[in-house]
């Protein structure tokens, strides 16, 4: 496409590397990045991990670019604080700030936003941690010394308890399901890892729910299904996300869980792609819809879903094998793949007893996926055998190889 | 052209290994390995791939 106008909605990670790859491929027309926090783009992973065992007013906002190089090495308008209100694909504009924006290509990368709970709103003291505002006001808590409780015990909610504790603060964690982290590892291997918060003096009670937040005006306590009521100075929400689409409503996009694209992120609209926690698209990997709320994934979509609105001629399809990591206590936990799956079985050390080994996932005869408990060495070539399609045989033949090899090492 | 990597920025998290594993291990420490120091012929796509994959941006490459 010669010179025009990419508008790309959404400035966190996939809107800052649309941007970049379109000029890094030599996109010389206009483009505007449009936020609706107030901030430059920033890393969120961080937020939830290092950001909050800083103290005070020492670390900083993880800001990928500088305002400079987003302005003037990069050539981006920027329209943040002001999120965009609708999408009229029919006379191609965008609507933000009161002002219809036009476009010839469109980036949709407005992310996800962290699900509430009824009765959050109007009580200090209660936060969700999705962005760099909620992490500051998560983390004054903390400095104070706030008795915390967390709900949901997802990763959000298992490294916020994990940054608590480290603080030696007194953390209780409530989770709804029977064990933690069902829908990202399994209820096996969550289960196991559930192991983690015990041994970090964490207060985990699975299968209870929230009945009640209550407190005049700022949180006392939480209300539990089982009659329990914990007192709190802080309560952090990590519910889940939902995509965020609600600007999207009447532009005839097909909304499902996210904005329906296909396999190259395309939405239907011409010149309208979607990138990130907000696209939901075939995978060709998988052969299935998936939306995906990883860093890696938001990343390259952010890129290619750039590249192919500026030239949709050779648009490429985004397969792609998901992978996430969790940083918890001292524990990196990393998985590759989905978690849906016939028969897991630990092929390497113990995850439950000593938070240390390698699961791998089987779906009818393929390996689907992989979770490595501080294996860092272990996880990427699990993830090169999904990404070609290795039979199950073929992975258990590797993990046999790599434990003899592990075990020759240390005799 | 040859691979130097932050080792104050990097901190092991692998998706270098995964788009280029010929040139990037992360080792039983979680600390990133150089297989080789310079770019292998008919790597560059795959190391230049990985750079901009690095949450951290610990990698860059220089000629």
């Amino acid at each position: 496409m010669g010179p025009g106008h990419l508008v790309v909605v959404g400035a966190s990670l996939a809107g800052l590397r649309a941007v970049e790859a379109a000029r890094k491929d030599g996109f010389d027309g206009r483009i505007t990045l449009v936020g609706a926090e107030r901030h430059l783009p920033y890393d969120r992973p961080p937020l939830s991990k290092e950001f909050l065992d800083a103290t005070g007013e020492q670390g900083t906002m993880p800001a990928f670019r500088t305002e400079e190089v987003l302005r003037a090495d990069l050539g981006v308008e920027l329209l943040l604080g002001t999120p965009a209100t609708f999408l009229d694909t029919r006379n191609r504009a965008v609507g933000v700030g009161g002002q219809s924006i036009g476009y010839d290509a469109l980036v949709i990368a407005t992310g996800s936003t962290a699900r509430q709970l009824p009765g959050m709103r109007g009580l200090d003291g209660v936060h969700t941690l999705r962005t760099v505002d909620d992490a500051v006001a998560v983390r004054r808590a903390l400095d104070t010394g706030a008795r915390t409780v967390v709900i949901g015990a997802g990763f959000i909610g298992a490294e916020t308890a994990a940054a608590a504790r480290k603080r030696g603060l007194d953390v209780v964690v409530v989770e709804a399901q029977p064990t933690p982290l069902v829908r990202a590892v399994g209820e096996t291997m969550g289960g196991a890892l559930a192991s983690l918060h015990l041994r970090h003096g964490t207060d985990l009670r699975c299968g209870v729910s929230v009945t009640a937040l209550e407190g005049e005006g700022r949180i006392e306590r939480v209300r539990l299904s089982d009659g329990t009521a914990l007192d709190a100075d802080l309560v952090v929400v990590g519910a889940g996300a939902v995509p965020a689409t609600d600007w999207l409503e009447g532009s005839g996009l097909t909304l499902d869980n996210g904005v329906v694209c296909d396999e190259t992120l395309f939405t239907g609209a011409e010149g309208v792609y979607a990138a990130g926690d907000v696209a939901r698209w075939h995978n060709p990997l998988f052969d299935r819809p998936m939306r995906l709320e990883h860093w890696t994934s938001a990343a390259e979509q952010g890129a290619l879903a750039a590249r192919n609105a500026l030239n949709p001629a050779a648009a490429r399809g985004y397969s792609t094998v998901p992978y996430f990591w969790s940083d918890q206590y001292d524990t990196r936990i990393q998985f590759v793949g989905i978690p849906e799956a016939d028969e897991i079985s630990v092929v390497d050390g113990d995850i439950e007893r000593d938070h240390r080994g390698v699961a791998l996932y089987r779906a009818g005869d393929r390996l689907v996926g992989a979770l490595a408990v501080n294996r860092p060495t272990e996880i990427m070539k699990y993830r090169g055998l999904i990404t070609r399609g290795a039979s199950w045989a073929d992975a258990l033949t590797f993990a046999q190889t790599r434990r003899k090899a592990r075990e020759t090492a240390h005799a | 052209m040859k691979i130097i990597v932050d080792r104050t920025k990097c901190t092991g998290l692998g998706i270098c290994e995964s788009l280029a594993p010929e040139v990037f291990e992360v080792d039983d420490a979680g600390d990133l390995v150089l297989k080789t120091e310079t770019v292998p012929a008919g790597t560059l796509a795959d190391v230049e791939e990985a750079i901009a994959g690095c949450p951290t941006e610990a990698l860059r490459l220089e000629s």
